[in-house]
């Protein structure tokens, strides 16, 4: 009975969660009806989530870029491998892969905290159950709005973040003397692939949603005072962030 | 009117609420007494359906809110202000924002009309200069008096109180339970009020349910509390006295 109480219960809280987390999202999705209720929220949460992440993502990106073409310059020493291939190396990895999870993984620190503390501080002070008793359905005043501003802002914040790691590793390239900026062009063009923005920018559409609404679900349900608001902060973070490679992984094996 | 009868209620291996049963007629004003942790506050969130029962009823107006839709149930709600123990104002809104959130979420009215109602419970909770203020800036004790304007902003028919002067001082307290008691004249709202102040409830209750253990376990008129020989009420009440008298 010792042993057997831990290890079901190793099961079945994952799977609670789990049940908690959908009911969530069917309440929130059933409020989205009442959306013109929470327009102004909507934006607010737009502006929070897309706007301000703006700077460090495009920071973050930026750098990114400019690294990668940094050590793929470094590891294509021969002369037998032409110049341009840095291009078509740096770009795909941009669009493919750093430019939506260099992204997500700043918002799950960024949005996904801030989201879980505002909404645990929320709960712990009873402000949560100010807005149900006034009749208003929480779900869909606090958690529809800053989902949807993740779906909308994410692949936004995605484009911004390939053209200015792009540009950051064109720049690099040619400042460094590694390649040429219309060789690094050039590369690119020859190794473009139409689907591969589009795979980004349904890979950032699902890191948006995830990255929200699992932020949103520990806040919401968070317990316990301040020492409960930092354990709920803490876990969207790192629930976002192993999310958000799962997520990856799968998008990529299905959809590549 | 509201009727709770038979309600239980369990947080895994707690009994909290047992076999709780009480009527609240219109216009009164009820005060819930007990100890801290006898399940007073877990009664009052099913007054408004905030927890459900894990058997037994809560109807308001007739209505059994624990078995209509959770759309019915929010305008079931709309007939309640509720004055949460901490204020619970909003943190991201100034004074003036949290007392018009209600009214331009549920009324018709226009920002010029929202302005108005909104400066008319300000000044009726004395704080008409503290609009621009954020919770933050305020009080314990101006918070709550701007949570009960917010609470009162839209007319409600049931108003409940959350420990309204819990963790004030004792001008502050009397300050709240005149306002609570000139709101269920002038209004002519039903009120609940949950404390173990019994000092306030002296002072604004018509009638006291006294709820021990999770049982209820005496409901009665001020006079009848003040006449009453139950041993386990007289103590409650006595060290009250005891604290007041103190104090």
């Amino acid at each position: 009975m010792i042993v057997v109480k831990p290890t079901l219960d190793i099961i079945l809280n994952p799977l609670e969660s789990l049940g908690r987390f959908s009911r969530l999202l069917f309440h929130a999705f059933g409020a989205v009806s009442e959306l013109s209720i929470y327009r102004k929220n909507l934006w607010e949460q737009m502006v929070k989530i897309g706007v301000d992440s703006l700077p460090i993502v495009t920071m973050a990106a930026g750098f990114s870029g400019a690294v990668t073409t940094v050590q793929t310059a470094y590891q294509l020493v021969t002369p037998l491998i032409p110049r341009s291939i840095i291009g078509a190396i740096v770009v795909p990895s941009m669009i493919l892969e750093l430019g939506a999870v260099v992204t997500g993984f700043i918002l799950a620190g960024r949005v996904g905290a801030r989201i879980a503390a505002e909404l645990g501080t929320m709960r712990v002070t009873e402000q949560i159950d100010a807005l149900e008793s006034m009749g208003l359905n929480s779900i869909g005043y606090l958690i529809v709005p800053r989902v949807l501003a993740g779906i909308v802002m994410f692949p936004v914040l995605y484009v911004a973040a390939c053209f200015v790691g792009i540009g950051g590793g064109m720049l690099i390239g040619d400042l460094g003397g590694f390649v040429p900026a219309e060789e690094f062009m050039k590369g690119a063009r020859e190794f473009f692939q139409p689907f591969d923005p589009i795979f980004g920018v349904i890979k950032s559409l699902v890191f948006g949603f995830l990255i929200t609404s699992i932020s949103c679900f520990k806040g919401y349900y968070t317990q316990g005072g301040a020492e409960g608001v930092g354990r709920s902060t803490t876990q969207a973070a790192v629930a976002s962030c192993v999310f958000l490679l799962l997520a990856d992984l799968v998008l990529a094996a299905t959809l590549l | 009117m509201i009727s709770v009868s038979n309600v239980n209620k369990s947080f895994g291996d707690k009994h909290v609420l047992k076999d709780v049963s009480v009527d609240i007629p219109e216009g009164e004003t009820i005060a819930i007494i007990g100890r801290s942790g006898s399940g007073k506050s877990v009664l009052m969130k099913h007054l408004i359906g905030l927890l459900s029962p894990d058997s037994g009823t809560v109807t308001v107006d007739g209505i059994d809110i624990n078995a209509i839709t959770y759309a019915e149930l929010r305008r079931v709600r709309r007939n309640f202000g509720v004055l949460f123990q901490g204020g619970a104002l909003f943190d991201s809104m100034n004074s003036f924002e949290n007392v018009a959130f209600p009214l331009r979420t549920f009324s018709e009215m226009g920002e010029d009309e929202i302005a108005n109602v909104v400066k008319r419970c300000l000044a009726m909770v004395e704080l008409e200069d503290v609009g621009e203020k954020l919770p933050s800036e305020l009080s314990g004790g101006m918070q709550k008096r701007v949570a009960l304007a917010r609470a009162v902003a839209l007319q409600p028919r049931y108003i409940i109180y959350d420990e309204p002067t819990s963790g004030l001082d004792p001008e502050t307290s009397n300050t709240i339970d005149e306002l609570i008691r000139n709101l269920a004249d002038q209004l002519n709202v039903t009120s609940i009020v949950v404390t173990h102040d019994m000092h306030s409830v002296l002072n604004i209750a018509d009638r006291a349910a006294f709820i021990y253990e999770g049982r209820m376990h005496w409901t009665g008129t001020i006079d009848e509390l003040h006449r009453s020989e139950d041993q386990i009420l007289k103590a409650f009440v006595t060290a009250n006295e005891y604290k007041i008298g103190l104090s």
